[in-house]
């Protein structure tokens, strides 16, 4: 996974609650085997829309998205977190996100930064008000800064960690295979198996 | 789970959740996530490919293929015949090539124990009381009805669990739901689930583990308890459980793969520890009256926007600031006016099916509205068993007659249109009532509107035409009743 540490890139205003990930990505563009390609899935239904944000070439290069509550809701789909990677967004902010959405996030190297929502409401005006303003976001410093706003977000300690160094689980995991093997010789024999 | 561990271990008791967490700690770290030991991983075609890929990069091997059962579901059509699209298809015979390369149990279309992943664990026996079980899918949270913590997981995690069989996690929090007394006759485990939903809101369950208790909860049967703990995950949790119990112990003995003889005994032995101690402190508690439920459907693009049947459509302009502009656009979407009667809703579709509401008492529970009666002109209605085995059981009990003499399609098992990756789609502006439980925009078909049901609504409003109880339908007179093929 690649490190990361800072990022600045232009603020896409997404002012929407609830954004589920069949919104993110319909599950019709999820037959894909590859864990890339899903940037044309990505918003799918609401790029027919031509008053979508993602339809403004003010945003086109866009890499940080700034959405309302509870993003990433519904199924666990981790090509929503891709279809965001592969269009070109290293963050998003919000003020809540799903559990199973950040988790998948932080393991794809996407940056999940949790902003109070009065925070996520002055980015909006900011990046509403002045198209194409360029956010800063220091994972170091947990901070967002955009114009003269400088916000904290909130991410998991360990996720920070292995954002930061750029690790992959299961070589951290497979560390400690010792302990594994001697936790398997403990279960109960009459633990069901499929074969 | 965040409390104070010296404090628990020196006199609080442990909830249902923790002592399953604690019993699957391979690994505690300081500043680390514990790592958690996984019993049973259940893979489907559509979440495990890039998995797969990751393990041939890095050469390494699926640690526990006797812990992994595989089974195609989301893209399989409903209808006999090969599968069309030549995507769904490359991804398909993708999961038959890995399962075979990796040494993996697949269960392939056609098989007599292809279906739902949620449905096929339970039916053969595999989901036990105290496990962990895990799937690269949200609904995994199903088999939290049997006591086992069970949750849904990206691809990432998908991967990292075929290469060591654990995962990293920080322990979750625990709510109680609690939901006391005596359910009305007509509601049923889909209301319930749709009613605490509503209660808590899409983000309400984040980070918890919720626990269904009281006496209504202890009535359901296992198929009904399954349907609580599917939509969890609606209300944002990472799972839902239920203690095991007496009923849980029936269902599971003689299936094919649970403990037999001395085992049995053991087994049951070691689940019946498997409660939440008296002097447990949940971090949360809901509580719900069993008595005041009344049959409930969703309005709106979330599983939140709910409301008794009874009610009208709500207008968003007497709701607080921060669900306004969401009910506001859920309206528009969904094609409705504030101050609608619910009842008053047609519908061009009725799904009865997935995860949720697919399984033989679904299935009869929504024939036995239908027997006698007619699907009304103009309405489609699909009936989707959620397994080959169900399919079967419902064939041998005739349930498949019924339907199709009241007008319904009988199909093939399979994930359907609960989410739309096979054929069977809603088309644009077209409005279903569906037992799944996503109403999510498009989430049937671009442009389709949902809107979630139990299964008796779902065939009372197929009978009617739009969104309606059993109890809005006019009874079969003697005369009819014995005869499916007369109208109603």
């Amino acid at each position: 996974m690649e490190a990361f540490t800072t990022h600045t890139g232009i603020g896409v205003p997404l002012r929407r609650s609830n954004v589920d990930t069949d919104q993110i990505i319909p599950a019709e563009y999820l037959k894909r085997v590859t864990k890339s390609g899903f940037e044309d899935g990505l918003f799918a239904a609401w790029r027919g829309d031509e008053t979508f944000v993602l339809n403004d070439p003010t945003y086109a290069a866009g890499s940080v998205l700034v959405a309302g509550p509870d993003f990433g809701t519904g199924s666990s789909r981790e090509h929503a977190v891709w279809a965001l990677m592969n269009y070109g967004f290293r963050v998003v902010i919000s003020s809540r996100f799903a559990d199973i959405f950040r988790g998948n996030s932080s393991k794809a190297g996407l940056l999940a930064a949790q902003c109070s929502q009065d925070d996520v409401e002055l980015l909006w005006k900011l990046l509403e008000n002045e198209p194409g303003t360029s956010v800063t976001v220091d994972l170091e410093s947990r901070t967002v800064t955009a114009g003269d706003l400088t916000a904290p977000f909130q991410v998991d300690d360990y996720a920070r960690w292995r954002l930061l160094e750029g690790l992959d689980d299961i070589s951290l995991t497979l560390r400690h295979e010792g302990d594994v093997t001697a936790y398997e010789k403990t279960r109960p024999s009459w633990k069901p198996v499929t074969l | 789970m965040p409390k104070n561990r010296f404090v628990e271990v020196l006199a609080v008791g442990k909830t249902l959740a923790e002592k399953v967490w604690d019993a699957h700690v391979v690994r505690r770290g300081e500043g680390e996530p514990d790592l958690l030991y996984i019993d049973l991983h259940l893979l489907h075609e559509v979440t495990s490919p890039q998995a797969f890929d990751g393990l041939r990069l890095a050469q390494r091997p699926v640690r526990r293929t006797d812990l992994t059962l595989a089974t195609e579901d989301h893209n399989v059509p409903t209808t006999p015949g090969p599968i069309s699209d030549p995507i769904s298809l490359t991804q398909v015979e993708t999961l038959r090539r890995n399962c075979e390369e990796f040494g993996i149990k697949l269960y392939p279309m056609g098989d007599a124990e292809q279906g739902i992943v949620h449905v096929v664990g339970p039916q053969l026996g595999l989901t036990q009381p105290g496990m962990t079980v895990v799937c690269g899918d949200s609904h995994t949270s199903t088999h939290g009805a049997f006591g086992a913590l069970a949750f849904g997981i990206g691809t990432s995690e998908v991967e990292h669990v075929l290469a060591t069989q654990t995962l990293p996690l920080k322990p979750f929090r625990t709510m109680a739901v609690t939901v006391e007394g005596e359910l009305p006759a007509g509601v049923t485990s889909k209301d319930i689930v749709l009613a605490v939903i509503a209660k808590i809101g899409t983000g309400g369950g984040q980070g918890y583990v919720l626990e269904y208790r009281g006496s209504a909860i202890r009535s359901l049967s296992m198929e009904a308890r399954m349907t609580v703990c599917n939509m969890s995950i609606e209300a944002g949790a990472r799972a839902g459980m239920i203690a095991p119990d007496e009923t849980t112990f029936a269902y599971l003995e003689g299936r094919d793969h649970a403990p037999r003889g001395e085992d049995w005994d053991a087994a049951v032995a070691a689940w019946r520890e498997l409660r939440t101690d008296d002097d447990a402190e949940f971090d949360a508690e809901v509580v719900l009256d069993a008595a005041s439920l009344t049959p409930f459907v969703t309005w709106g693009t979330n599983p939140g926007q709910g409301a008794p049947l009874g009610d009208s459509v709500p207008d968003p302009a007497q709701m607080e600031d921060s669900e306004r502009q969401a009910a506001e656009r859920a309206l528009e979407y969904m094609g409705l006016v504030a101050g609608t009667p619910l009842r008053a809703i047609p519908v061009d579709t009725v799904f009865v099916g997935s995860c949720t509401n697919g399984r033989i008492e679904d299935l009869r529970a929504a024939a036995d509205v239908v027997k006698g009666r007619r699907v009304a002109d103009g309405v489609r209605m699909l009936v989707v068993p959620g397994s080959a085995r169900v399919r079967l059981q419902a064939e041998a009990e005739g349930l498949d007659a019924v339907f199709t003499e009241a007008g319904a399609e009988w199909r093939l098992p399979g994930c359907s249109m609960c989410l739309a990756m096979n054929p069977d789609k809603l088309a644009p502006g077209e409005r279903s009532a569906s037992t799944s439980n996503r109403n999510f925009e498009g989430r049937q078909g671009k442009g389709g509107r949902t809107h979630l049901v139990s299964p008796l609504v779902a065939a009372a409003t197929a009978v009617r035409g739009t969104l309606s109880s059993p109890s809005d339908l006019q009874p079969l007179s003697a005369a009819t009743a014995g005869h499916a093929t007369q109208e109603a």
